[in-house]
């Protein structure tokens, strides 16, 4: 358990200059949402469109369209950017948005190690460039029974794997995002043991739905959604999704991912998303979609079964929760 | 102005308003369309902590007239407590039409199965009684000292809501302990203010 001092002020609380610097685009924004409210009712006016949404994020062009997409309604750019766990800034889902800027996506690099012929530091710029990129509109179900809609951009994560050539005793993949107090402050508490870990098996880490995420909306990936690099298993409750990814290492046993480390009783290493396995205090049979009003059924495997269940046939989905 | 009439006048609209300003920030920035992300979980997060808020602050009341002899505070203890139970039902009625729409089953399946809403529901269950017979007139019909009797229900009340904001939280349970300890604190007083001076001349 957490016991957490209180915050000082600190230098990222300020409000960011180019924030500052729009606020009255903000209360543009905030009248004409006013006025939007007040012919949609409160606070459910979400209208997202997929055009690019901060300026100066760089763009990401010819984008595949994935089989695998849902065609659900999105989430907003809005929602998917203010609305985040990345305790790397902050335990408050608003935290991440306001303090993320710190965060340096470039220059980045991936150090690849452990069973692969080809160990080495990668980076981003070349990773980019592994595979075409494709949009991947996937659900995205959260461990606390919140889910979105998210219009991911990025490649199969096997495309990324393979080239490091994966012995025989690679079982699984281990993953590790960024630490460093300077660009992520949140880091200055021990929230979590830093860094946060996450591990796959090869045959999940391989499986074409697994995709290595690289940007969102059109874009490059916004920091508080784990620039520049990161997982996206969309059958897995949201934790297993790391960002920021500076370590992957092929292993021979099953890593400890940080939320098993914290709480083994509530999170395991599967976590795989079962309405019929509630978490020990709070029920997984049904989910707050960003945007509704109701709750929804949870969907075995986040409706990803027909092309993941075999993946686990046999294994006993209560003990490997 | 009078005594009375400061009461009336000023104190009395003042905690009015001091209670109201959660409701009305609320209402506001949901009109507004600013309740981030999951206004549900917005709705929820602040009805809950401001029910838990004015329970502490009604239970402060007692314990800050003896520390400052200032009688009159208790005036306000009974417009605090209904707002406590206000802010309560709100917390309530937004997870029980939200997530149960309304029905009792699946209410009462949570109730047995999830400690985190046996406790919620406890304390909310137990302010119930204490709001009916908030009145005047009840405090006559059953006699003070009956009525200061079932009126301790609230510290069972306080106690449970602690439990249900700890249990609820994730990770970080660096807030429901400070609440844990004003509650611990404000009770431990009573305490020792009843049986501290007959334990000390045992001894």
């Amino acid at each position: 358990m957490l016991i957490k001092k209180t915050a000082d002020l600190r230098e990222s609380d300020v409000t960011p200059k180019e924030t500052f610097l729009r606020r009255r685009d903000f209360l543009a924004a905030a009248g004409s949402t006013a006025v939007a409210v007040a012919t949609n009712g409160l606070g459910f006016t979400g209208t997202p469109t997929a055009s690019a949404q901060n300026p100066a994020a760089q763009k990401l062009a010819n984008l595949k369209k994935s089989p695998f997409s849902t065609d659900e309604k999105l989430n907003s750019y809005k929602d998917i950017t203010t609305y985040n766990n990345f305790y790397e800034f902050g335990l408050d889902k608003a935290d991440p948005g306001k303090y993320a800027h710190t965060l340096k996506p470039k220059p980045w690099s991936v150090v690849v190690e452990g069973q692969c012929a080809k160990p080495g530091s990668y980076n981003i710029e070349d990773i980019m460039k592994y595979a075409p990129l494709e949009e991947r509109i996937y659900r995205l179900r959260c461990v606390e029974a919140w889910s979105m809609v998210v219009p991911w951009i990025g490649y199969p994560l096997s495309e990324f794997l393979k080239r490091f050539e994966p012995t025989s005793k690679a079982k699984y993949v281990e993953f590790k995002t960024l630490v460093d107090t300077k660009q992520m402050p949140g880091q200055t508490e021990p929230a979590l043991n830093w860094p946060y870990v996450e591990g796959l098996r090869m045959d999940e880490a391989m499986h074409p739905l697994t995709l290595l995420g690289l940007g969102l909306y059109g874009e490059v990936l916004p920091n508080q959604n784990g620039a520049p690099i990161r997982l996206v298993v969309p059958w897995k409750y949201g934790f297993k999704s790391i960002k920021s990814i500076v370590r992957v290492r092929f292993v021979e046993t099953e890593p400890i991912n940080t939320w098993k480390q914290q709480q083994s009783a509530e999170y395991g290493f599967y976590a795989n998303v079962n309405p019929q396995v509630d978490h020990p205090r709070w029920t997984q049979g049904s989910e707050r979609r960003l945007g509704e009003f109701f709750r929804r059924k949870t969907l075995m495997f986040n409706g990803y079964g027909d092309q993941v269940a075999s993946l686990y046939a046999g294994m006993d989905l209560r003990k490997n929760y | 102005m009078t005594q009375a009439q400061w009461r009336r006048r000023v104190f009395k609209p003042v905690v009015w308003l001091a209670c109201l300003a959660p409701a009305a920030l609320l209402l506001y920035n949901g009109f507004q369309g600013d309740l981030g992300a999951n206004p549900v979980e917005t709705i929820t997060n602040t009805t809950g902590i401001w029910t838990l808020r004015l329970i502490v602050a009604g239970l402060a009341i007692t314990p800050l007239r003896w520390a400052t002899g200032v009688n009159l505070l208790i005036n306000y203890r009974r417009v605090i407590g209904l707002f406590a139970f206000f802010y309560g039902t709100l917390h309530f009625l937004t997870y029980f039409i939200l997530d149960h729409q309304l029905e009792f089953g699946g209410l009462w399946d949570d109730v047995v199965k999830r400690p985190y809403i046996t406790a919620g529901f406890t304390a909310f269950v137990l302010m119930i009684p204490l709001a009916v017979t908030s009145t005047t007139g009840w405090i006559r019909r059953m006699g003070g000292k009956r009525w200061n009797l079932l009126h301790r229900l609230v510290y069972i009340t306080a106690l449970a809501g602690v439990l249900h904001y700890f249990w609820k939280v994730k990770l970080d349970a660096t807030y429901p302990i400070y609440y844990g300890i004003g509650v611990a604190i404000l009770l431990g007083i009573r305490l020792w203010r009843n049986y501290g001076p007959k334990l000390a001349s045992k001894q």
